[in-house]
């Protein structure tokens, strides 16, 4: 594969078992995943939650410590990076400072010997239109266009897979929105299968077809972004993904098609559809934007949850939208996101208020409540990151 | 007022007789390479071409072929430290081994021993195994003491060298060789290149090292530091000043062509 024609189209890749650690900590507990081929597929967590490290397990730049990985059905899991069919995009664009942009774009085809490198090398720059710079060097380019030369240089290859290492993260909001468009009519064009790993929810959201989330070394939940957001599986989920109001309490009632939960007193209504779990004690949320506030009690309505009195602690605008939170007495602070349909905010601080939302907006989520707070307080995500910088401190000391 | 224009004159003052006065040994070697004299070239008597012309006539060629030595002593030692200076350097700054430190800090000793220590040091273990002083020696000793310069200036160049590069080399189908001669090599050859310079200098015009460890043969530096006592014949400031001119050549032509290159650069950006 490594020398030889293009890959035609993109291929599945898919990771059995994958376990990697590093002296210290764990970066990858146990991965399964499998990627059908031509998908954009985003891989979104917090920094150290083991993503980047998958992405460099894939392009061969680290060794799994057990598992294999499979590119369009072949194992390659003792191939080395050079060997595979795989390209990244990495995020500091790691352009050779000392070769042109056209040398740059061309390198890939030239230690592969296919012929004509220079003539595909150009035409990979016309696809990000940047050919006419094909002579400069890279730090004469600006971020952007350095971004757009290091797209090149591995889409110019044909990979069966292409890895993208938070490409957008250097870039302002403009040109990154410009970008993420981009990604997506080349994928498009070529038909390439793409693995992205960000910390951004909103480029992940905006440009995969499936994501999934990662934490502490693990996948949390993998689906369309419209699911991720609708029904998160776990608390993690729901507030790394946008944000939630979540609640935990018994189930007290159900019918046919939904579930009571009680909730400070009062019962809380959601479709079984939406909830993962039915019985016991569960963990129930609704996201800000769908929540709506009142001066007085709403008439009673089974479509509709209400929760309240509560009081108004902050009020933000920030232009689209209010953001207020809304402090109700043995919940706690729920958040809640007003459109600005009107001019200026329409409750004050201090105010008292109702919330109410729509039976169908609410969620459960798959989370056991009895597991969550030791879920919540033993965060491995920061220890682990605790471990790897002690374990470069004194690397570091060593040296001096 | 008085104080700016103090300073005004000052500075430049200062400057010119700083330089004045570093130039004054220079000059006078230059101006004595071209001095008539008999056996010391101490008195003026006369100016003449002929030194430069049969630079090496003078006691058999002695002059020169203390240069010759002194040339091909500078090549190999900066050839044999420089390489075996930049695998360390790359070593110690990408991979973590046992003894990591223990190692920098024993290329740092020749920097910190006094020479004249490190040149009786040398030579009674030469004595000790029985290894004959002769060119040999000198390279020897010269490639141990530029290996440490070597790493130094290289170490901190491979450390400027972001390993992300070399990851993109093997993740754009290089081969480990392939990624060290593309990548690598010439990302580090500006340090490669200065630390080279600086061993070629220091072997160049090292004598106390040289002179515990070289036998009967005779460098250039040593050269002159036997003559001085007889006096120094006016074939070796010829070669002092070649060498010095020589320098200053290389030394403004690269200077030009750089800015003429940045010039360039800027016009095309």
């Amino acid at each position: 594969m490594a020398t030889g024609a293009f890959a035609d189209r993109g291929a599945d890749l898919e990771l059995v078992g994958i376990q990697k650690r590093f002296p210290g900590f764990t970066a990858i507990e146990h991965l399964d995943l499998v990627i059908p081929a031509g998908s954009f597929f985003a891989l979104l967590g917090p920094s150290g939650c083991g993503k980047t490290t998958t992405l460099r397990l894939v392009a061969g730049l680290e060794d799994p410590t057990d598992g294999r990985i499979l590119i369009g059905g072949q194992d390659v899991t003792t191939q080395k990076a050079y060997q595979r069919p795989v390209n990244t995009v990495f995020q500091s664009y790691a352009l050779f400072p000392h070769m042109t942009v056209l040398e740059n774009v061309a390198f890939g085809l030239r230690r592969r010997k296919i012929t004509d490198a220079v003539a595909k090398a150009h035409e990979a720059l016309r696809l990000v239109e940047l050919d006419h710079l094909a002579a400069r060097k890279p730090v004469q380019l600006s971020g952007g266009q350095q971004q757009r030369v290091a797209l090149a240089r591995a889409i110019v290859n044909r990979p069966a897979l292409l890895l993208l290492d938070e490409p957008l993260g250097a870039l302002d909001l403009k040109l990154r929105r410009q970008m993420q468009l981009e990604l997506k009519n080349i994928q498009e064009e070529v038909g390439l299968t793409f693995l992205h790993v960000t910390h951004d929810q909103e480029e992940a959201m905006t440009m995969a077809d499936t994501v999934a989330v990662m934490n502490k070394g693990m996948i949390e939940q993998m689906g369309s972004p419209e699911l991720l957001y609708e029904l998160p599986r776990t608390a993690f989920v729901a507030n790394f993904l946008g944000q939630s109001n979540l609640f935990t309490g018994p189930v007290v009632g159900e019918t046919s098609t939904s579930i009571a939960v009680d909730v400070a007193g009062r019962s809380i209504v959601v479709p079984k559809a939406r909830s993962h779990r039915h019985g016991g004690d569960v963990t129930i949320g609704v996201r800000p934007e769908k929540l709506s506030l009142h001066r007085d009690l709403p008439a009673p309505d089974s479509a509709s949850n209400v929760l309240g009195p509560g009081r108004v602690t902050d009020v933000s605008f920030t232009g689209v939208s209010t953001q207020y939170l809304v402090a109700v007495p043995g919940l706690g602070t729920l958040v809640v996101f007003e459109q600005n349909r009107s001019a200026g905010p329409i409750e004050g601080e201090g105010d008292e208020v109702w919330v109410t939302w729509n039976v169908e907006h609410g969620f459960g989520l798959d989370d056991d409540p009895a597991a969550q707070t030791e879920k919540f307080v033993a965060d491995t995500t920061t220890q682990s990151l605790a471990a790897q910088r002690r374990a470069d401190l004194l690397t570091e000391l060593e040296e001096a | 007022m008085t104080r700016l224009s103090l300073g005004k004159w000052l500075l430049p003052v200062y400057s010119a007789l700083a330089l004045l006065f570093l130039m004054i040994p220079i000059a006078y070697t230059f101006v004595f390479s071209f001095n008539d004299s008999l056996k010391s070239n101490i008195t003026w008597r006369g100016f003449t071409l002929d030194k430069w012309l049969n630079v090496c006539a003078v006691q058999n060629g002695a002059v020169c072929e203390a240069f010759g030595n002194s040339l091909l002593i500078g090549a190999v030692s900066t050839v044999l430290a420089t390489t075996l200076g930049t695998m360390i350097a790359i070593a110690l700054v990408r991979y973590r081994f046992k003894f990591r430190a223990g190692t920098s800090l024993l290329l740092f000793l020749p920097m910190a021993t006094p020479e004249v220590v490190l040149g009786a040091g040398l030579a009674a273990q030469f004595l000790s195994l029985g290894v004959p002083k002769d060119m040999l020696t000198i390279i020897l000793a010269h490639t141990m003491f530029c290996i440490s310069f070597v790493v130094v200036t290289v170490k901190a160049r491979v450390a400027g060298l972001d390993p992300a590069l070399e990851e993109a080399g093997r993740d754009l189908y290089g081969s480990p060789a392939q990624v060290f001669a593309r990548i690598t090599f010439p990302l580090l050859l500006p340090g490669i290149l200065a630390a080279a310079l600086l061993s070629f200098a220091l072997s160049f015009d090292d004598f106390i090292i040289t002179n515990f460890n070289s036998g009967a043969v005779t460098t250039f530096p040593k050269y002159i530091y036997i003559s001085a006592s007889r006096g120094i014949p006016a074939e070796a400031n010829v070669i002092a000043s070649a060498v010095f001119i020589l320098a200053l050549v290389i030394v403004v032509t690269a200077q030009v062509s750089a800015a003429a290159r940045a010039k360039r650069q800027a016009r095309l950006g």
